[in-house]
């Protein structure tokens, strides 16, 4: 469905961020995208949905294939139209409209025909937002707020969604919560979902297919069991150390793995 | 109380409801373009003026037209839409280029069309005021309010009734279209977040182009009121506009409520202050009030303070 191919990012004209990224999503699948901080992730998002260009960024190599078809560097307008919709980093709701006028902002690339029915659906996947409806978003918790941007998200009915770190500053219980219905949406609405986390774990929970990044590039793919096997992963990100170790030992191992992933 | 006083009452009172609906109107042009774009347009009272104009030349080359009213009908249509399309042009040629530029120059630039603006028009029509050819609002004689005692009895006109009307209806409807249209919503979004507007596959350009051409709609009908209201088009037209800025001060720079409200409050101040204490407070007493609530409320009445959760 999507394919990106060595793509190059730079921001500003000067400055390099991606560095021959590629990557492919499948349809109807949920694909991850996990990194550290400044690896690149959300501007990895952005060069697809367009939005690298308020940034002052540019994909500058490589090609960016939406069903076939090059979408590079075009207007966010068009990529949303076309049938893709970014969930940004940091939830990004407006804050002064109430959640109906947000999910209304949300849906409109839609036809309005279907704006209702859209919007109950959002409600039932977020009953929260149902009893909240005409309350102002900025006021809203923090988890509420991630709903309704996810919300908006459905309201424009894309075929692929991309979630940008929307377990971001949520308590656990509540990350548990919103991933589940991440994968519901997946299964019940047939859609496919690009999703950015630094929260491997969680991700790998629900993810068909996973990437690594570091860096610009793609540095480790495959099946979210076949890296949980993997020992880098285990220990860069999901926290996990093989008991037993000695300490010096385990740096050693860990500054060759880096090594290993950064050339 | 003596029934000269409650006359003078009620005259004021009238004259401070339609010049409080005609600055709300033109405060709302300016709320308009400063929500969405940040920008405080120094050249609104040119675009009165250059709406002002447009319709008076409609009204020239239409007056041939049998009924009045059709003449009038036609030109207030053919108003707006070259209005829309000063706007859209404004928009296009001069403040695009300027994303990104600090918000000082935007608005220093703001600045330099109204002077360019005033030139173009001194150049078409010349300095000398111009009376309008037909009465866009029909000069019904005046009611008269008689009261036992009186040495006076009070006329009042019934244009400022009509006008007050008009400003009502167009201020409503601006109203409506923000709180219930798909492209309303999606300014007020706009406004709130242009990055999150633009992942929502809105399109800021066209978000901007709207905005202009809604606020130079306003600009031109509130030109043409008064128009109406001082015989005919003028160079005078821009500083009647000047007086908005404290309206939109007080209201807070970015309320449309404040707007509304700020509009009738200065209206009220400065005819009351005049009529009531001396003439002369009539420009200065709006600043005095102004100089006090900002000193309790520095985003003005309604101004929108950040959202921070705690
Ligand atoms: N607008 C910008 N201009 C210049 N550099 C930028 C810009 N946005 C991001 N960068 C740089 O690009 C790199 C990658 O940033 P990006 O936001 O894509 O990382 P990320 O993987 O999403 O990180 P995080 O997990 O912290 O969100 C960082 O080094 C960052 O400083
Ligand atoms: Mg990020």
């Amino acid at each position: 469905m999507l394919s990106l191919n060595n793509i190059e990012v730079i921001y500003n004209d000067v400055i390099l961020v991606l560095k021959g990224l590629s990557l492919q999503v499948e349809q109807g699948s949920i694909v991850a995208l996990l990194g550290a901080n400044g690896a690149g992730k959300s501007t990895t998002l952005k060069s697809i949905s367009g939005l690298l260009r308020p940034e002052n960024g540019e994909v500058t190599d490589g090609t960016i294939l939406y069903e076939g078809k090059p979408i590079q560097n075009r207007e966010p307008s068009e990529i949303v139209r076309a049938g893709i919709f970014q969930v940004m980093e940091g939830r990004r709701v407006f804050e002064h409209l109430t959640v109906e006028e947000n999910l209304r902002a949300g849906g409109y690339t839609a036809d309005d025909g279907g704006a209702a029915q859209r919007m109950k659906l959002v409600y039932d996947y977020f009953p929260r937002l149902a009893e909240r409806r005409q309350q102002v978003a900025g006021f809203l918790s923090g988890g509420e707020q991630q709903m309704l941007a996810i919300g908006r998200a459905l309201m424009a009915q894309p075929r692929l969604m991309m979630l940008d770190e929307p377990s971001l500053g949520l308590a656990p219980m509540l990350v548990q919560n919103i991933f589940q219905i991440i994968k519901r949406i997946n299964e019940e609405q047939g859609m496919t979902i690009l999703l950015v986390e630094q929260n491997a774990n969680i991700a790998l929970s629900i993810a068909h297919y996973a990437y690594i990044m570091e860096n610009g590039r793609v540095v480790l793919e495959g099946k979210p069991q076949d890296l949980r096997e993997n020992a880098d992963v285990r220990e860069f990100y999901l926290g996990l150390t093989e008991v037993g170790n000695r300490k010096s030992y385990r740096e050693v191992k860990h500054y060759k793995r880096r090594k290993r992933w950064l050339s | 109380m003596n029934p000269d006083e409650i006359l003078k009452f009620l005259r004021l009172t009238y004259t401070a409801l339609s010049d409080g609906a005609l600055l709300a109107l033109i405060a709302l042009a300016l709320v308009l373009i400063y929500k969405a774009t940040d920008v405080i347009n120094f050249a609104n009272g040119e675009f009165m003026l250059v709406g002002g104009y447009i319709g008076y030349q409609l009204l020239v080359w239409l007056q041939v037209i049998e009924s009045p009213s059709v003449a009038v009908l036609l030109a207030v249509i053919g108003m707006v839409v070259a209005t829309t399309l000063v706007g859209v042009l404004v928009e296009r040629l001069v403040l695009r280029p300027l994303i990104g530029e600090p918000i000082i120059s935007v608005i220093m630039v703001t600045i330099g069309l109204s002077n360019v603006m005033q030139a173009i028009v001194g150049l078409i029509w010349g300095k000398n005021p111009r009376p309008l050819p037909i009465d866009i609002i029909p000069r019904f004689s005046p009611f008269r309010i008689e009261l036992e005692g009186a040495r006076r009895p009070l006329n009042l006109l019934p244009d400022t009734l009509i006008i007050l009307v008009i400003a009502f209806i167009l201020v409503g409807g601006l109203l409506l279209f923000f709180s219930r249209s798909k492209h309303g919503i999606a300014m007020r979004a706009t406004a709130d977040d242009q990055q999150a507007a633009m992942s929502m596959g809105i399109s800021i350009r066209f978000i901007f182009a709207l905005t202009w051409s809604l606020a130079a709609i306003a600009a031109a009908v509130a030109g043409l009121i008064i128009a109406h209201v001082t015989n005919g088009v003028s160079g005078d037209i821009p500083g009647v506009g000047l007086r908005a800025f404290p309206v939109i001060i007080l209201g807070g720079l970015d309320s449309i409520a404040g707007a509304i409200i700020g509009g009738f409050a200065i209206a009220f101040i400065e005819t009351f202050a005049s009529g009531y204490i001396d003439p002369g407070l009539k420009t200065v007493s709006p600043y005095l009030v102004l100089l006090i609530v900002l000193m309790i409320k520095p985003y003005g009445l309604f101004g929108q303070k950040r959202i921070e959760r705690v």
